[in-house]
């Protein structure tokens, strides 16, 4: 019942502003969790890596290292291939589970970590730097909601019979696709976990994943709640390692049938590169964006100002969706520039185990320099800097909020993805020009407009080339909808029914009958 | 609080064969015997009571509050307001009324025990069988639609013309549920399980023979957290609650599984007072064909589970076996010997397997009917009982007789047996047992039933749609099917400056 009490007390969990939650909800953390698990899980067992090789995972607030994780390499790799094609044999356990019960499974992974909501939500918190009031009422029980709606699909989906011409019996099976490498990013570790392995396992796959190296430890935890509620060996494997080594064995391995990713667009292309090279793997994509949030003149001011926040700076910046080109209409710009900056400068930065902190560290060193890079270029391409724009501690991974105005399309602010906290306003007249302006982007990932005319929010949704285009909010996401990119920002959707697609393999069974009758 | 203690006798039925265990003593508490409106027990507005009977000794196992036309009033009342728009109902995330219908089947699983055995003292099903069967259907049933709660989805539709249009699937409303007496328990699930998962409030009533595990449910269904007014469990008769409910003016749609004869009063009662939304699951003769090239011991097996299971109270049974010719006697033959080894007995003693009638209205009927096929001159070939050498035209052969009476029947072409299989009014569910592929695909595209089965029998499952051609009734339960039952579609239609694809 404590789900159903919180998830009245606090308001769509699915979206956080300051301080609408209730800190008295939250318990307090422990900033130091216990480590359990820092090996590979492969077959449902533990084991060090084949060089018996192994890396530090960091603190980003305080840049310590938390501890060592085996590395997974190629060899790795093509033991955990074996388990999953082992497990996915024809007439393994797994193959043979009634769907009903793969969803239970699922649906006891998902009640296994809502009791250890409060462990993982440290664990999270320590290895990525988010905030842990926002770990807890955020990150873990989106996790546990999508589960649950996997869980939900394994015995609902369904193939057709189907009236061809002929004396034929014809239907479809939705069969699993096969052995499936999944390679997530740091930014939502857990959650990222799930959104993979909800409909990779629901529709019946098998799943060989690569963590983040930068965040390895809550996904493998999960692992050891998979073992207990009782999934079959090989049916899901966790490997920590690096990209260019582990990832790379995956997406360029001769028996995993699809690899999906999620990360930047420059790694994007190498995963497409390499399943053209092997074995023509299926590929879905989920990369990055430079998603326009544009602000209308009839906008709610209040409200736009704290979503448009809210937008970019969530999450320390790090969202592939983040509202990262602010298009403010040029009759409220001012107001708008000003009240951002107010809202920026008040925005808590500091030690993620503190329930008042909004802002924790950037997830790492290469980030760090790499934002403070951006701020440089924005600086010296003539953009005006209104607020922000330095470190903001001594020690970790810290950046202040940072805001730019008078930004033009052209600079590298406007155009890279800086994965950070520094915000981009631009201003505009037209609703025709804004259209154009946001669309001229190799990126296509999400978009969103604040404005009361009706007409006007038809208008633009229709006309930006983005995945999600959110109308008088932001980051509002739910386990039932769609989510993926246009062009740049990647290929295949994940989430709701339309993210099974991606994991089933449509057959076709045509029957010779003496006579067929509608 | 009612504290009954039940003691086994052997003498439970005139059929019992010479056992002679040592009984249980199963302490039984019946935590509530009134009606369930608003998430809490009322009285009956009349005061009276209806009595609740163990079949297997004919003992008096309590008295329930008895609901009439003034408890339906009340309940639907309370419905209404649950379905006001604005409510913490219609407000509720999808996904937490999934989670509800979750909580409700762990907190059935957690009563299992209870329910199961409440279930076999008052329908007098074999208690291994409610255990195992009834609860577990019951269980799955909620988690299944428990699942579908946040994926019911509309459209957005390419119409002519600047308009953005798009659908809604909107629950109907305030649903009357009326369900039957052999599966109580797992025919509550069926009902309310699709209704709550889209969105509808629920008045059911049990029927006056098995209320019991009906209102346990209503305990769990509070504890699991539903809103008030959400489900209302209204036990009571047909002729007096049923009927109210039937023809209530402010009831959107009414669900009814039963017998035909009233099914045909409740779609009359529709069209009489405000044309609700019906929906029918009622009796079926369902034929049971059995070529020369199956396996035939296990045909055998089958198509005795397939008439004698839940003492033959089922409207799936397959109550007319038609065997081809080459292998017709000795398919009776080994038929009468199953029968013949059946022990009958006290429901709750494992090893019986079959319990008694559900009372003495079907336990007459059954016998009547079982005379008739005497006289009509059907081959008596034992009792629990099988009719050889059975024609298309004995009463046996075309009434519904549900009891545990078989009837064989020969036949010596497919296309005869599809034209004699057909030729009945009902159409709710077929049996083919063959090795032949054709065969099978011929035979069951031709029979006019809404469930075929093919080398097995009874194979039913949460996922799969259930329900009856003709006067076996319309619509159908379980499955994503289901669930179109219990929507509105509303189409919404904006006028926009501009379309584009």
């Amino acid at each position: 019942m404590l789900r159903i009490v919180l998830s009245r007390t606090l308001p769509r969990i699915s979206r956080i502003s300051n301080c609408q939650y209730s800190a008295a909800a939250i318990p307090v953390p422990c900033a130091q969790p216990e480590v359990h698990y820092n090996k590979l899980f492969i077959n449902n067992e533990w084991q060090d890596a084949v060089s018996k090789r192994s890396f530090p995972t960091i603190n980003p607030a305080t840049g310590e290292v938390i501890c060592q994780v085996a590395e997974a390499d190629k060899a790795d790799v093509d033991k955990a291939v074996k388990a999953a094609r082992e497990a996915f044999r024809f007439g393994s356990p797994w193959r043979r589970m009634d769907a009903s019960d793969r969803g239970l499974l699922l649906s006891r992974l998902a009640d296994a970590i809502e009791r250890d909501t409060a462990y993982l939500a440290e664990l999270e918190t320590l290895d990525n730097g988010k905030p842990y009031a926002v770990s807890y009422s955020v990150d873990v029980p989106m996790v546990v909601k999508c589960l649950r709606y996997y869980a939900g699909w394994a015995d609902k989906w369904e193939g057709k019979t189907i009236p061809i011409d002929g004396d034929f019996f014809c239907y479809t099976r939705h069969e699993p696709i096969g052995v499936c490498g999944q390679i997530i990013p740091w930014n939502f570790p857990l959650l990222m976990q799930a959104w993979k392995l909800g409909p990779a396992l629901a529709t019946g796959n098998t799943v060989v994943m690569k963590v983040a190296e930068q965040t390895p430890l809550t996904a493998l935890y999960v692992a050891s709640l998979i073992k207990e509620v009782g999934f079959p060996p090989g049916v899901v494997n966790i490997l920590p390692g690096m990209g260019p080594s582990a990832g790379s064995a995956i997406a360029s391995h001769m028996d995993v049938d699809k690899v999906a990713f999620t990360g930047s667009t420059e790694v994007g292309h190498l995963i497409q590169q390499a399943s053209g090279s092997s074995n023509l793997k299926k590929v879905t994509l989920e990369l990055g964006g430079k998603s326009p949030n544009i602000i209308m003149s009839d906008a709610n001011m209040a409200e736009a100002v704290e979503q448009s926040h809210f937008a970019l700076f969530f999450n320390q910046g790090q969202c592939c969706c983040a509202g990262s080109r602010t298009y403010v209409q040029d009759t409220i710009y001012d107001e708008f520039m000003e009240r951002s900056v107010e809202r920026a400068k008040s925005r808590v930065v500091g030690d993620p185990f503190n329930m008042k902190t909004e802002q924790g560290p950037q997830v790492d060193e290469e980030q760090f320099k790499k934002i403070l890079g951006y701020i440089s270029s924005g600086k010296r391409e003539g953009a005006k800097l209104m607020c922000g724009g330095g470190v903001a501690a001594d020690r970790g991974y810290f950046i202040q909020p940072t805001i730019f105005g008078d930004v033009q399309d052209g600079m590298t602010i406007a155009r890279e993805e800086i994965f950070g906290p520094v915000m981009q306003i631009l201003k505009f007249k037209t609703l025709e020009e804004v259209v154009e302006r946001a669309n001229d982007t190799k990126y296509g990932l999400a978009a969103a407009v604040f404005t009361k005319d009706i007409d006007k929010a038809h208008y633009i949704s229709s006309g930006l080339r983005a995945g999600t285009v959110w109308i008088n909010c932001y980051d509002v996401f739910g386990a039932q909808a769609p989510f993926g990119g246009y062009k740049y920002s990647g290929n295949g959707r994940e989430l709701g029914e339309y993210g099974l697609d991606n994991y089933t393999e449509v057959k076709t069974v045509t029957i010779k009958v003496p006579q067929k009758n509608s | 609080f009612n504290i009954l203690t039940y003691q086994q006798h052997s003498d439970a039925s005139n059929q019992v064969k010479g056992f002679n265990q040592s009984f249980l003593i199963l302490p039984y508490t019946l935590n509530r015997d009134l009606i369930f409106i608003d998430n809490e027990w009322h009285e009956s507005c009349s005061g009276r009571k209806m009595p609740v009977h163990n079949p297997a000794t004919g003992d008096l196992l309590c008295e329930v509050e008895e609901a009439d036309t003034e408890d339906v009033d009340k309940a639907v009342q309370s419905a209404r307001a649950a379905f006001q728009l604005g409510s913490p109902w219609r407000c509720m995330d999808a996904s937490d009324r999934g989670l509800l219908l979750n909580r409700l089947a762990d907190l059935v699983e957690r009563d299992r025990l209870r329910l199961a055995t409440l279930e076999a003292l008052d329908s007098g099903k074999i208690f291994l069988m409610a255990y195992f069967v009834d609860l577990m259907a019951t269980v799955k049933t909620l988690r299944y639609y428990g699942g579908w709660a946040d994926k019911i989805q509309g459209k957005t539709i390419p119409v002519d013309g600047e308009y953005f249009t798009y659908t809604r699937h909107e629950p109907i409303g305030v649903c009357g549920q009326i369900i039957p007496w052999n599966f109580p328990v797992m025919m509550f699930a069926w009902k309310i399980a699709p209704a709550l998962c889209c969105g509808n409030t629920v008045i059911i009533k049990p029927a006056e023979q098995t209320p019991l595990t009906a209102l346990h449910m209503a305990c769990l269904i509070k504890e699991a957290g539903f809103p008030p007014g959400v489900v209302n469990v209204l036990p009571g008769y047909g002729p007096t609650a049923g009927s109210a409910i039937a023809h209530h003016m402010d009831i959107d749609k009414i669900a009814f599984t039963g017998s035909t004869a009233v099914g045909k009063l409740i779609q009359k009662a529709a069209g009489d007072s405000n044309l609700k939304r019906v929906t029918l699951e009622l009796g079926g003769k369902n034929p049971n064909i059995v070529f020369a090239d199956c396996d035939l011991e296990y045909a055998v097996e089958q198509a005795h589970s397939g008439l004698f299971f839940n003492q033959g109270q089922c409207c799936l049974a397959g109550s007319r076996v038609f065997v081809e010719d080459s292998i017709y006697e000795e398919f009776v033959c080994r038929s009468a010997e199953k029968a013949r080894n059946k022990v009958l007995g006290n429901p709750l003693v494992p090893g019986v397997d079959q319990g008694p009638q559900i009372d003495q209205k079907q336990f007459d009927k059954i016998l009547e009917l079982i005379e008739s096929g005497k006289k009509e001159g059907a081959t008596l070939e034992c009792g629990p009982t099988v009719f050889s050498n059975v024609t298309d035209d004995m009463r046996i052969a075309r009434e519904e007789i549900f009891g545990p009476v078989q009837q064989i029947m020969r036949f010596r072409s497919v296309n005869e047996v599809i034209q004699r299989a057909n030729a009945t009014h009902y159409g709710l569910a077929a049996g083919v047992f063959t090795n032949d592929i054709d065969k099978a695909l011929t035979v069951s595209s031709a029979l006019q039933a809404g469930m075929v089965w093919v080398n097995c029998y009874n194979a039913m499952s949460t996922q799969c749609p259930f329900g009856g051609f003709k006067m076996s009734g319309n619509g159908r339960e379980l499955g994503e099917y289901a669930l179109q039952e219990y929507t509105e579609v509303k189409a919404v239609t904006i006028k926009i400056s501009q379309k584009n694809s």
